[in-house]
């Protein structure tokens, strides 16, 4: 927009012996602010460096046409900057009454001394400290919660009409069913792309067919049971965290408490329950897909389908199937209890929600990790 | 006689073009504070919505300074949103950033200013709702009222000529409540800010309100309008004396019958 003259805003400085005169004109709001803040603070700094006593500070605002908050931050800080320089006031000349409030308001606040800051900064040492700590107390809420559940479970098993057996058919649907394109898309892709990377090789010793051993036991063992629980931490171990994050935020959770509700039995259990019995089922699925890839290729190597199917079940036992699927029950367990604590742990704030999910996705993938570590060590002790 | 500040003509307001009100037609003054009124769900907030552009109306029109909202796209309509401020009802301020940076975000954005400029203005508005020991205190640290205050100063971080405040006194207790329409009536006087406020507060409307509307949802529109005072003692309207005189009503099934 084309600023008519009069509009311009303007800034000068006189030094007399008699008298130090600022004069602003034009308009004075945050764009006029911008465009002469700096002058003025240069002006009063560098024009009034020679003087030799402190003759009277006049700020002359009789050409000023518009006036606003902008203003007098500008008028604060011209305040401050003379107050700073030893005069102990400044009159202020040709001012329209209709900005006299503001004008009054500006001389009461002095910009540069501004309220600091109250968090103290710690050391690195003290940093790394407090971590440590949170860490810890995380953990231990982290044990005291498995406890709470694992007690919640039993007993809600000695009363089984008790769990609330809707909400849990509810979220074994959101979490199983839901989930399983996905599960079986990228068991589908690994199990093809494993057994094409293994066959480039093979060929050269002529054991292409035994990609199918490679595929059926692997997927079996550990990647049908792996790949299915990564996809469900990513999936279900966020929405449970973000579902109660939200609801612990809300004062949904103090509501059923003060209903007389155990929260964990009415809103971790049902998932606890859900999701144990439905990673197993899913990871069935996944077991299919890989090795469903695994066949693609294998037909392109020009095998008949039947081949594969003989060399993988006279290959993969019902042990190793068994042992896949008893560690999916525990993946099951630990993606719900992970991402229901982490929910139920959220603490105040908009970002809070956020963090919880966050890392109920972290810990729970971290922790089927060392799970899965565990379970190779036992596997191998007993010869499975 | 002050000049018009928004007009609204013939304004359909709803959603999914599925109106719940119908042809609003009034006018704001500058420097007044305009009460929206009505009973729960008649729609005071969603022509708040269309007023502050948010959502757009079924149909009509709300001139801000002479140009429309509803139809006002790109830089224009920037340039419009630039001259309102909203306080929301629970504040809206942004919880990973101080008081202070709330406020400063605007002006950091919208204007050239130079940074201890930003700071001395927003210093000035955290003054203006008397806020400045809070400065540095996040959102969750502070309390209901002091929330809805450093709302409003961040709705006038660009010195809006119109501000838009929904319910800004509920839940809050009386002295806050009183505090927070002593704050209004002192930025409408001081800065000459035109103030457009939906509540339920009956004290506070009498006491800050220059022009009222009453909304009711049977008719789809206005049922009453003027300065709160009249409205209360003019009894042939009963639904705006009832409004304002709510011992006399009676709503629900009474039990003791």
């Amino acid at each position: 927009m084309p600023q008519s003259n009069i509009d311009a805003p303007r800034v000068s400085l006189d030094t007399t012996d008699n008298a130090v005169t600022l004069v602003l004109s034009g308009r004075i709001d945050a764009d006029g602010c911008a465009a002469v803040w700096k002058k003025t603070s240069e002006f009063i700094i560098k024009k009034t460096e020679n003087l030799s006593g402190i003759p009277p500070f006049i700020l002359n605002l009789e050409n000023v046409n518009y006036f606003d908050t902008a203003g007098a931050a500008l008028v604060s800080n011209i305040n401050g900057l003379a107050k700073k320089k030893g005069w102990d006031k400044i009159s202020i000349k040709g001012l329209n009454p209709e900005y006299s409030s503001l004008v009054k308001l500006s001389l009461d606040i002095d910009p540069l001394i501004h309220v600091e800051n109250h968090s103290a900064s710690l050391s690195f040492i003290e940093k790394k400290g407090d971590e440590f700590s949170d860490f810890l107390s995380d953990l231990g809420l982290f044990i005291t919660f498995i406890g709470e559940i694992t007690w919640a479970l039993f007993t809600s098993l000695k009363q089984p009409f008790r769990i609330r057996w809707h909400e849990t058919f509810v979220v074994a649907e959101k979490t199983g069913v839901d989930a399983l394109p996905i599960v079986s898309l990228i068991s589908f892709i690994v199990g093809l792309v494993m057994a094409f990377q293994a066959a480039i090789p093979m060929k050269m010793f002529g054991a292409e067919i035994y990609v199918a051993n490679l595929i059926g036991i692997a997927m079996v063992r550990e990647l049908g049971p792996l790949m299915t629980a990564i996809v469900l931490a990513g999936r279900s171990a966020s929405a449970f965290a973000a579902e109660i994050g939200t609801m612990k935020i809300n004062e949904e959770i103090d509501a059923l408490t003060v209903m007389g509700f155990d929260p964990v039995k009415f809103l971790i259990v049902p998932r606890v329950i859900a999701s144990t019995f439905i990673t197993p089922l899913l990871t069935v699925f996944a077991n299919l897909m890989g090795i469903l890839g695994g066949a693609l290729v294998i037909l392109a190597f020009g095998y008949p389908i039947i081949t594969y199917y003989n060399q993988i079940a006279g290959f993969v036992t019902w042990e190793d199937f068994a042992g896949g699927i008893v560690k999916c029950f525990v993946f099951g367990i630990l993606i719900a209890a992970t991402g229901c604590i982490k929910g139920y742990q959220t603490k105040q704030g908009p970002s809070a929600v956020g963090e919880s999910t966050t890392s109920a996705v972290v810990s729970s993938i971290i922790l089927i990790a060392v799970f899965d570590g565990i379970f190779s060590v036992v596997y191998y002790c007993l010869g499975i | 006689m002050k000049e018009t500040i928004i007009k609204v003509e013939n304004l359909y307001a709803g959603y999914n073009s599925k109106a719940i009100m119908e042809d609003l037609c009034f006018d704001v003054k500058k420097g007044e504070i305009f009460v929206i009124l009505g009973g729960s769900g008649c729609g005071k907030s969603t022509v708040l919505k269309h007023m502050t552009g948010l959502v757009p109306p079924v149909s009509g029109k709300i001139l801000i300074n002479g140009t429309d909202m509803v139809t006002a796209e790109g830089e224009k309509r920037n340039r419009l949103l630039q001259t309102i401020g909203v306080a929301f009802q629970n504040g809206a301020l942004f919880g990973s950033m101080t008081v202070l940076e709330n406020i400063m975000l605007p002006l950091e954005e919208y204007t050239s200013l130079p940074k201890d400029a930003i700071k001395a203005i927003a210093m000035i508005k955290l003054k203006l709702v008397n806020m400045e020991d809070s400065a540095y205190l996040l959102p969750d640290e502070l309390s209901g009222g002091m929330k809805k205050r450093a709302a409003i100063a961040r709705a006038m971080a660009l010195d809006p000529a119109i501000l838009f405040l929904d319910e800004p006194s509920a839940g809050l207790d009386p002295l806050t409540s009183a505090s927070l329409d002593s704050l209004i009536m002192n930025l409408a006087e001081v800065l000459n800010i035109s103030f457009v406020i939906v509540t339920h507060e009956l004290e506070s409307i009498l006491t800050i309100a220059d022009n009222t509307i009453i909304l009711e949802k049977k008719t789809k529109g206005i049922i009453a309008r003027g300065k709160p005072k009249d409205l209360k003692a003019d009894k042939s309207n009963p639904y705006a004396y009832k409004f304002f005189n709510r011992n006399e009503g009676k709503a629900g099934f009474d039990i003791r019958q």
